[in-house]
């Protein structure tokens, strides 16, 4: 349909124009990182920089792969309190918005809160929830508290653009509400659910991340932040960074699993999945 | 949104008809005078078309008629077959845009209404092949709206709106944003449907030409409140065709009708 040339699209979308192009957005990154960990290997041997104050990449990598026990058992621990986080943020964002999409007193009533909860920074409220709540309820709590909002109001949003005609159609043919949501209101929400969860899924990592870190406690349950500050105390620099590490692939993984999944389930229809030829 | 208005209080209209507008007017919340007072009747298997410049209620009425939103005065009677139940079963709405569910497939879209009735699974299957059958869909059920046509999406609008076999079809301007050869198309199409199958349809526009060509009778409404300025019987022989579309018949209704039409654009800013 469309006979003009397609430019080039914004990360994350589907179709990229051709495949020498294609390559070029995987291989330019790619160059890149492998140029920055090459001058940062090449400035601490050539001034002879110690661990403590700057570890060259390859000593960050072999620390990585000698304090994989203790690392990965604290991937494990922030990523659980991570999706636990996210699920409840999705589901409970999900269902506030539908909750106050069937009732306009209880959205007046509690969205002020919605936006109060998103905008007093979530370092201020950790410690607090870290003295009523026990330590893993608080840490979740945190994840959730930070990731929440994106869903709720998205969703919101997408509830309340439905196509006027089409929900004209529904009443036309008396749609009880729950048709009106289920066939209507939902699918049409959906992409807007699905950007507010994928908002979610790097918000909850954050949110886990800053309640670990005001937590500070130790134990065998610690988290990868915990690991970083605990590191940092000790002066083991190159396990801050090995950690740090850990926690930006935790984050990329989680944003790339998120957006392949709404593309999954958009690209028969939506636009942002559809490429600009079709 | 407004509740379905309730038609039943508004008395049945006099047998042979299928729609009989009394005293109806609409005044909007921001109180613009939209409609009336306006009386129509419409036989049944009539096919009436509401002609009018932009904004002289044509839309409104046909709103009204369809029970989407309620009149400020009047009544508003619409005939039902026996043993209907639920609001509007019978009649059949078609937008002027296609108003399709991007996310479902085409055979999805018609069958929504059927699903919201909770129509027999198998029943509705057959349904909505019939309908996508009628307007030369068949081969495009497992399609999504995206991937069709403008042409095509309006026709799946109106096997959706075949689908329930309503007795009333509403048309709101359905092809006003259809290139001129799509329109002419759909237009033969559509009179076809209407020899076939006898419903009463209820078409909006705002082409003089489609008006003469479709329908029997041609309303001319007047703008701000919107009223039935004239009238016009359109007597030309069936099945009307292409060679109808250039007569020296069809060219003198048209130029009655636009003569008639002509008070109401006058002194408008275009």
């Amino acid at each position: 349909m469309n006979a003009l040339p397609s430019p080039p699209v914004a990360a994350g979308q589907a179709n990229v124009g051709s495949r020498p192009l294609l390559l070029l957005r995987i291989l330019l990154p790619v160059m890149v990182l492998a140029a920055g960990i090459a001058a940062w290997e090449l400035v601490v041997r050539l001034n002879d920089i110690k661990p403590y104050v700057l570890p060259a990449p390859s000593v960050v990598f072999q620390t990585l792969v000698s304090d994989w026990p203790v690392l990965s058992r604290s991937l494990l621990t922030t990523l659980l309190t991570t999706l636990e986080g996210f699920l409840a943020a999705a589901f409970g964002g999900i269902a506030l918005a539908l909750l106050f999409n069937q009732s306009k007193w209880l959205e007046y009533s509690l969205f002020p809160y919605a936006v109060i909860l998103q905008v007093t920074p979530v370092i201020a409220i950790a410690p607090l929830l870290l003295i009523y709540l026990p330590q893993q309820v608080a840490v979740v709590a945190c994840a959730w508290i930070v990731a929440f909002f994106p869903v709720l109001s998205n969703t919101t949003l997408g509830l309340n653009s439905v196509d006027r005609n089409l929900a004209g159609l529904f009443q036309l043919y008396g749609a009880s509400r729950m048709q009106t949501l289920r066939y209507l209101k939902l699918p049409a929400a959906l992409p807007y659910i699905l950007g507010g969860v994928r908002i979610a899924g790097g918000l909850s990592l954050i949110g886990a991340v800053v309640a670990e870190i005001a937590a500070g406690s130790a134990g065998a349950g610690s988290g990868l932040a915990y690991r970083i500050a605990e590191s940092g105390y000790r002066l083991n620099i190159p396990r801050m960074f090995a950690a740090l590490l850990l926690l930006s692939a935790a984050g990329i993984v989680i944003y790339a699993a998120l957006a392949l999944t709404s593309h999954l389930v958009l690209r028969r229809w939506h636009e942002s999945a559809l490429g600009k030829d079709n | 949104m407004a509740e379905p208005a309730a038609l039943s209080d508004a008395g049945a209209p006099g047998a042979g008809l299928a729609v009989s507008l009394r005293g109806v007017t609409k005044v909007y919340d921001n109180g613009v005078a939209a409609l009336g007072p306006l009386d129509l009747d419409v036989r049944k298997g009539e096919f009436v078309s509401l002609l009018g410049p932009s904004g002289c209620g044509k839309s409104t009425a046909l709103r009204l008629i369809a029970g989407l939103s309620a009149p400020t005065a009047g009544s508003v009677g619409v005939s039902r077959p026996a043993g209907a139940q639920g609001a509007g079963h019978s009649i059949g709405f078609v937008f002027q845009e296609p108003t399709l569910m991007p996310w479902a497939s085409v055979r999805e879209n018609v069958r929504l209404p059927l699903k919201l009735s909770d129509a027999p699974a198998a029943q509705a299957a057959v349904r909505v092949s019939a309908a996508l059958t009628q307007v030369g869909l068949a081969d495009f059920a497992d399609a999504y709206p995206r991937e069709l046509s403008g042409g095509m999406k309006m026709r799946v609008s109106l096997a959706r709106a075949l689908v329930t076999d309503p007795d009333i079809l509403l048309m709101d301007e359905p092809f006003a944003a259809l290139d001129e050869i799509t329109r002419f198309r759909l237009n033969n199409d559509l009179l076809a449907l209407w020899r076939s199958l006898r419903k009463t349809i209820i078409f909006v526009t705002h082409s003089v030409f489609e008006s003469v060509y479709l329908s029997q009778r041609v309303i001319v409404m007047s703008a701000r409140p919107g009223r039935i300025g004239a009238e016009f019987h359109i007597d030309a022989p069936e099945p009307r065709a292409e060679e109808f579309r250039t007569s020296a018949a069809y060219a003198g209704y048209c130029r009655q009708v636009s003569g008639a039409l002509a008070p109401s654009y006058q002194g408008q800013s275009a």
